[in-house]
């Protein structure tokens, strides 16, 4: 077993403890640090493409830059079976009712990407019709900037998602 | 027996709606009775927008709207501002307009490809269809700096040469491409599935199509052979060597087929192209009233100013540098007046009504968007049929929501 | 072309080749109608349907109305002047199907009025929205939503949720 791979599990103070800890075949860990690891390797992001984000995102989740490599290409229809919304793209005045509902739908825990500038703070449509920020509606964990993000970009804004995922304290 | 009909609500948000389109249905058992396509959940306020900014401002606003052909959003644009400045780009800039335009165009129609392919379940032919995107993507990235929403295509030219590198790519793209389309036919052509919900299905016939305004593969799969590049040639389209592809079937699989030889009719536009680029030239027209007057090169960061036009403005000429500030800050000064210009984008008529009060931003610019005018066509389409096939119908007309909301 | 189409409308404009007829709101269908069905110019294909807003001026509004012809491979615009107060023009979806949601928008931007119209609602913007936002009148928006209610504060004085 990868040892020093299973990061965020307490092992022991020295290396001879460890070894005596995995001949004994337990491992001891904070609850806390066990179910932020879990979480973090098994995210089911929802579809919520909006604008040309939504067409990156889509590159992001196909073969060249492949999604799947950390275990969350299996992006799902039902806000019911996801726990991760990406919003990708413009968030008009029309669809901020529709998005809260659909949000309102995610079981908890649930974290929130808004990918891309007009999702994060309306981007150059300073105007009507665009809500001026989607931390506005929804509470937002990871924003990614640009227009639009390259796949790289948001592939970066899940990694900083997932170490905040792991890190943070479930039982509060 | 129950006899009474059921209405089902599908979208905004729903796996196969083709962005963010909403559909109230009345069913019939499986059969759609009516069917209302409800729009205006990507309302972006574009062309107000565009008001308040300068008119260079507005290739940037845009491309934005159909985010799938941004290239051709800004030609439609640039075509109809020159048109009122009364100015045409230097020929070299018509070129790499067109070269871009068809690239724009296939890769286009390859996000068709793949996301028609997701909603009919064949996720490998997503797959393919992303995978030869990327290539066009890297292309567009070494010409423009960006991967979308480009702002490249300019009032008076365009903004800077295409380099050498992004040359070699086009033609190892253009090397490439063919095999690969040939991949795609010996997938689909045949395939039992795919001719299944294919085949027969969203009939639009030539008649109806023209009064609802429908324009584009749609309308050339319904027989009639509407091309605005050979029916009111712009940037010089009438001196390539290209045919417009129509089929009389009208139904979805007559416009896969004609997507599919689109694709190899730009890569004969293309090839005459990179042919006429050989020969340098400007790219920009000449005019310092209309040009942009910051010079772009290469520098070690990747884009920048040109550090020469940088020293001359900041220390030899205050003149240079007034200009330079006066021209960033306002722009163009259109003479006032009103036209209409259109290009055939990948889904048809893309229009620009554009108006000028003579000052140094637009007074008003309406987007003639194809998928607007053509997601009319969906309830011709669908009642009556079955309502799996009403997804098949809908993707095959190829809506793009920043487009028809704009 | 132009000299025909001034045959039957003296007040046709000829710009950066490019032909408008302006017409009364009486005689729109008519000459919608007259255009569509002479052989020589065979307007039947409705491009494009949109308004402009100048306050301050008689008429205030113009609805635009660009027509091409499929058979000859030309175009023409149509503009009918609209006053103040009395914005309202007979819908044309009765002879060109797709004006249906062209009208839709231009009532939902402008509030003009398509008498005949099957369905004359707001199209882009969500119902129960209050104003018509391409009106020269409104404001551009952003930071202070109206709808719902709605506030949105700066992006700068947000606090962090």
């Amino acid at each position: 077993m990868p040892v020093e791979r299973l990061d965020g599990v307490h092992l022991g103070k020295t290396p001879e403890e460890i070894e005596d800890e995995i001949e004994r075949g337990v491992l001891l860990t904070s609850l806390d640090r066990a179910v932020g690891w879990a979480r973090k390797q098994s995210m089911w992001p929802a579809t919520f493409g909006l604008a040309c984000c939504a067409i990156e995102m889509m590159s992001t989740g196909a073969g060249k830059y492949d999604l799947s490599r950390w275990g969350m290409e299996l992006f799902r229809a039902s806000p019911r079976q996801a726990d991760l919304m990406i919003v990708a793209g413009r968030v008009s005045q029309k669809m901020a009712p529709v998005l809260r509902r659909i949000y309102d739908q995610m079981p908890e825990p649930r974290w929130v990407i808004s990918m891309g500038v007009c999702a994060s703070a309306g981007g150059m449509f300073t105007n009507y019709a665009i809500v001026q920020g989607v931390d506005t509606i929804v509470p937002v964990d990871v924003y990614v900037p640009g227009c639009p993000p390259k796949p790289e970009m948001l592939m970066h804004g899940i990694l900083t998602l997932q170490e905040k995922v792991r890190t943070t304290e479930p039982f509060k | 027996m129950r006899q009474e009909t059921m209405i089902i609500n599908m979208g905004p948000q729903h796996p196969s709606t083709h962005g963010v389109l909403r559909l109230l249905l009345e069913l019939d058992g499986e059969t759609v009775i009516t069917c209302k396509p409800i729009i205006g959940y990507l309302h972006t306020g574009i062309e107000k927008n565009t008001e308040y900014r300068t008119w260079m401002q507005g290739v940037t606003y845009v491309t934005r709207a159909d985010y799938l052909s941004p290239f051709f959003n800004e030609l439609g644009y640039c075509l109809a501002v020159e048109k009122l400045l009364g100015v045409e780009a230097p020929p070299r800039a018509q070129v790499i307009r067109v070269l871009m335009n068809e690239l724009n165009r296939i890769s286009s129609h390859l996000v068709w490809l793949a996301t028609a392919g997701l909603e009919l379940g064949a996720v490998s032919v997503m797959l393919y269809g992303f995978r030869e995107r990327e290539i066009l993507m890297d292309v567009f990235e070494e010409v423009t700096g960006l991967r979308m929403n480009h702002a490249y295509i300019r009032i008076g030219g365009v903004i800077m040469d295409v380099p050498d590198i992004g040359i070699t790519k086009m033609r190892a793209f253009l090397d490439e491409m063919p095999s690969r389309i040939d991949d795609y036919e010996r997938i689909l052509n045949d395939n039992p599935i795919w001719l299944e919900r294919n085949v027969g299905v969203g009939v639009l016939g030539a008649d109806r199509a023209l009064e609802l305004g429908v324009t584009g593969p749609v309308l050339r799969a319904a027989g009639v052979p509407a091309d605005l590049r050979k029916d009111m040639p712009y940037c010089g389209y009438e001196t390539y060597d290209f045919d417009v592809i129509t089929r009389t079937e009208g139904d979805a699989y007559a416009r896969y087929r004609i997507r599919l030889d689109e694709m190899r009719e730009s890569m004969k536009i293309i090839a005459q192209c990179l042919e006429r680029l050989e020969d340098p030239g400007p790219v920009m027209i000449e005019d310092p009233k209309i040009a942009w007057p910051a010079k772009l090169s290469v520098g070690p960061d990747g884009i920048g100013n040109d550090p020469a036009y940088l020293h001359h403005i900041m220390e030899e000429s205050m003149e240079a540098l007034i200009h330079h500030f006066k021209m960033v800050t306002q722009g163009v000064q259109v003479p006032p007046g009103e036209v209409y210009q259109a290009v055939e984008s990948p889904r048809g008529e893309l229009g620009f009504y554009v108006v000028s009060n003579g000052e140094h931003r637009p007074y008003r610019v309406k987007i003639r968007d194809p998928s607007f005018v053509n997601l009319q066509a969906t309830p011709d389409m669908v009642e009556g049929a079955l309502i799996a096939d009403a997804i098949a119908a809908i993707a095959s007309i190829d809506p793009v929501m920043g487009g028809t909301d704009r | 072309m132009a000299e025909r189409l001034r045959a039957r409308f003296p007040d046709t404009i000829e710009a950066r080749g490019e032909v408008t007829v302006l017409v009364d709101r009486d005689d729109l269908l008519d000459s919608l109608a007259w255009l569509r069905d002479d052989d020589e110019l065979s307007f039947g294909f409705l491009s494009s349907l949109t308004a402009t807003d100048w306050p301050g001026t008689d008429p205030r509004f113009w609805v635009v109305y660009d027509l091409r012809s499929i058979e000859h491979d030309h175009r023409a615009r149509v503009k009918v002047g609209l006053a103040e107060g009395d914005a309202h023009v007979t819908s044309v979806t009765d002879m060109f199907p797709t004006a249906n949601w062209h009208e839709r928008e231009v009532f939902d931007f402008y509030g003009i009025v398509f008498d005949g119209h099957p369905d004359l609602t707001r199209i882009l913007l969500p119902e129960g929205w209050e104003g018509h936002p391409l009106l020269k009148t409104e404001e551009l928006g952003g930071v202070n939503t109206r709808y719902h209610g709605a506030f949105i504060p700066p992006v700068d004085t947000r606090t962090a949720t």
